[in-house]
């Protein structure tokens, strides 16, 4: 494999883990808290649509993602009222979301449907991203720093600050966080439409950074990825880090199986397409069983998850 | 004056009828208002969608037609969920339900006939459970959460459809389409009424939930359902065991997603392509929901939102919004019933400010 190859490679694979990231950070703060919102595709399109829809307005992809943060999280709220307010089943709540936001995106891209807006541009000088080797590090969209800085972000507020703190208490514990006097309903509220947010984000990177344009259901199912990339990492953010490019490798090899790939790469063995499809979900069942098999105590996952929180009033 | 919410001692009856209407009608409404204003003839769009599919007789079969798998799918899920058991993964059982249906047929090579259509359909429920039980396993074994191996099992299985019907059981005839070779009329469920579509698996998603209601209501393993998922405690006491109850639970939803892939298959498609899987193991949930985890309610249910995708399809052609919108009326029914829910277990009541009058008004 040639150097160039290698470098286009891994700046595809770069480009195609990005939105799992920002989704599957906003995923696992929103677990953390002690909710399973399992209306991250839905909440991605929306953001999908919403993004595109404010670029084309405005002209700005920058405010565009902004719109896309900002529909992903009313999404969010709209869930966050259901499961908080009134106490609803978290797993049908959020599969509604998914088929709401699939639904509102359609029928909303429907006069955005065929326009193509300006991408991004690039933060560095074209000499830093444009240079053949040096734009491995330069050459990316603004957004896939800005999922590097979150992923920094979140796991320093949940490890090392007060909120983080709170934050985490909520989800392992929320009748004793309740009973010290945090507004546990509030944190939660906070923490999905932080996650409502990122996955706007997530979903926008498809309509404004990827293609430009917008297309019908054109997050392909990269949510349930997403939702599959928090277990995988055990809620641990610099994980999901790790994890998210390394399910963007497995799904470039799909798209290299495929035949859309690359020339000049060895020529990987005949395996189908769909084993590498399939990797991320299968390897994730895994993960699920080694966690629990593991020490129960050190195991990760937030006790209160997907658990309604009821006082006893 | 503040909204105070005090819990019933008993659930409401009629709310659990009431709130399911209750849902269809405010989505009705609020659809209508909403087209309205986003320049979409807003009435002609909501009696399509809704209406337009039971008014027209022409369209009562591909009602029936669509109905029969959520129906058949959101028996099972329901008694996994009023045990408190969440297989939200009815979709790969459903997939592979269809897939064994398909191994079996072909293994059989040009035979067919009652037999070997008995012995396709069963595949397809050992198949549908035989996918859930992984989900049982590791939740009973090695206590991990169902929800998430169960949904991540889903895509797993579309893989699976995907590889088969595009490698080895692709269609040689196909102009190399994705997609398994159409089935005989020898391998095909029967056509219950010449020149329709209605087929044997529609008339099964008639009778089944019938069967279900006695089932749960007289037998002792009803009454451990209802038992284990609204008092674990209590049923440990009573000598129930929670791990049978996961097992039970997972494999009748599991195979009868099984069923309903394995019907839809040989009565209604004929052949698996990659479009074969089309969201009804998730949208049963909803079903299973709106009809109150009841079965007769899922019957009615069923037939509700078989009713938004034939209308939906409808207005994709008189009002020119997409298909994907009769979702946004699936999901909307679905948020207010479970919105509604709280209506169910609670009372409001409206307290008047405590500060300027202690004594608590009444009203409902």
């Amino acid at each position: 494999m040639s150097i160039e190859v290698l470098i286009l490679t891994i700046i595809t694979i770069v480009g195609i883990s990005t939105p799992i990231l920002l989704a599957g950070l906003g995923e696992l703060v929103v677990e953390k808290a002690g909710v399973l919102n399992l209306g991250v595709e839905g909440m991605m399109l929306i953001g999908a649509i919403a993004g595109f829809a404010t670029t084309v307005i405005t002209g700005s992809p920058w405010l565009g993602m902004i719109g896309a943060a900002a529909a992903g999280a009313l999404a969010a709220l709209l869930f966050g009222f259901l499961v908080l307010a009134l106490n609803s089943n978290q797993v049908a709540t959020g599969l509604a979301l998914t088929i709401f936001g699939t639904g509102l995106s359609s029928l909303i891209g429907l006069s955005f449907q065929g326009r193509i807006v300006a991408p991004f541009g690039s933060i560095f000088p074209p000499a830093l991203s444009r240079d053949p080797f040096l734009k491995v590090l330069f050459g990316y969209s603004p957004i896939v720093y800005f999922a590097l800085i979150m992923v920094v972000l979140v796991t320093w507020f949940l490890k090392s600050t007060r909120g983080g703190l709170i934050l985490r208490a909520v989800g392992e514990n929320d009748l004793s966080a309740h009973s010290i006097g945090y507004s546990v309903v509030g944190v939660r509220y906070a923490a999905i439409a932080f996650g409502g947010a990122m996955a706007g984000i997530g979903g926008a990177y498809f309509s404004l950074v990827i293609t430009p344009m917008w297309a019908e259901r054109m997050t392909a199912g990269r949510g349930w990825i997403a939702l599959a990339l928090v277990v995988f990492a055990s809620w641990r953010a610099p994980r999901l880090l790790v994890g998210a490019y390394f399910f963007g490798l497995l799904m470039w090899l799909e798209l290299y199986a495929k035949g859309g790939g690359l020339n000049g790469l060895p020529i990987i063995p005949a395996i189908p397409s769909q084993f590498w499809a399939a990797m991320p979900y299968l390897m994730t069942v895994v993960v699920l069983a080694l966690i629990s098999v593991r020490d129960r105590a050190g195991s990760n996952a937030p006790a209160c998850l997907g658990k309604p929180f009821l006082t006893s009033n | 004056m503040r909204l105070k919410l005090e819990k019933r001692p008993e659930p409401s009856r009629l709310m659990v009828v009431a709130t399911p209407i209750a849902s269809v009608l405010l989505t009705m409404l609020i659809g209508v208002v909403v087209f309205d204003a986003i320049g979409i003839n807003g009435q002609k769009a909501v009696v399509d969608i809704f209406l337009t599919p039971l008014l027209a007789s022409y369209k009562w079969q591909d009602v029936a037609t669509k109905a029969a798998p959520l129906i058949i799918i959101a028996l099972g899920l329901s008694i996994g969920n009023r045990a408190n058991v969440w297989n939200i993964g009815a979709e790969g059982q459903y997939v592979i339900g269809s897939l064994c249906a398909a191994g079996v047929g072909i293994a059989a090579g040009g035979g067919g006939g009652g037999l070997i259509i008995t012995a396709m359909i069963l595949s397809g429920v050992v198949g549908g459970a035989a996918w859930a039980a992984i989900p049982a396993v590791l939740r009973t074994r090695f206590s991990v959460n169902e929800i998430l191996s169960s949904l991540m099992l889903t895509y797993v299985a579309l893989q699976v459809l995907g590889y088969l019907v595009g490698g080895p059981w692709k269609d040689p005839n196909g102009r190399n389409f994705p997609a398994t070779a159409p089935l005989t009329a020898e391998q095909s469920l029967p056509i219950l009424f010449p020149g329709t579509t209605v087929h044997l698996g529609i008339a099964i998603a008639l009778v089944l939930p019938f069967v279900f209601w006695l089932v749960t209501a007289r037998s002792v393993f009803g009454f451990q359902i209802r038992v284990v998922g609204s008092a674990p405690h209590a049923a440990r006491h009573g000598g129930f065991d929670s791990k049978q109850t996961i097992w039970l639970a997972m494999l009748i939803g599991g195979g009868m997603a099984g069923l309903a892939g394995a019907l839809e298959f040989t009565g209604a498609l004929k052949a698996i392509n990659l479009g074969f899987p089309s969201g009804y193991g998730f949208t049963a949930i909803i079903v299973s929901f709106l009809g109150r985890l009841h079965p007769i309610g899922c019957l009615i249910a069923g037939i509700v939102l078989a009713v938004t995708y034939v209308g939906g399809q409808v207005a994709q052609t008189t009002v020119h919004i997409p298909n994907a919108t009769a979702g946004i009326f699936q999901a909307m029914m679905l948020f207010f019933i479970l919105a509604s829910d709280i209506l169910v277990r609670y009372r409001v009541r409206i307290v008047r400010n405590p500060k300027n009058a202690p004594a608590p008004a009444a009203g409902e």
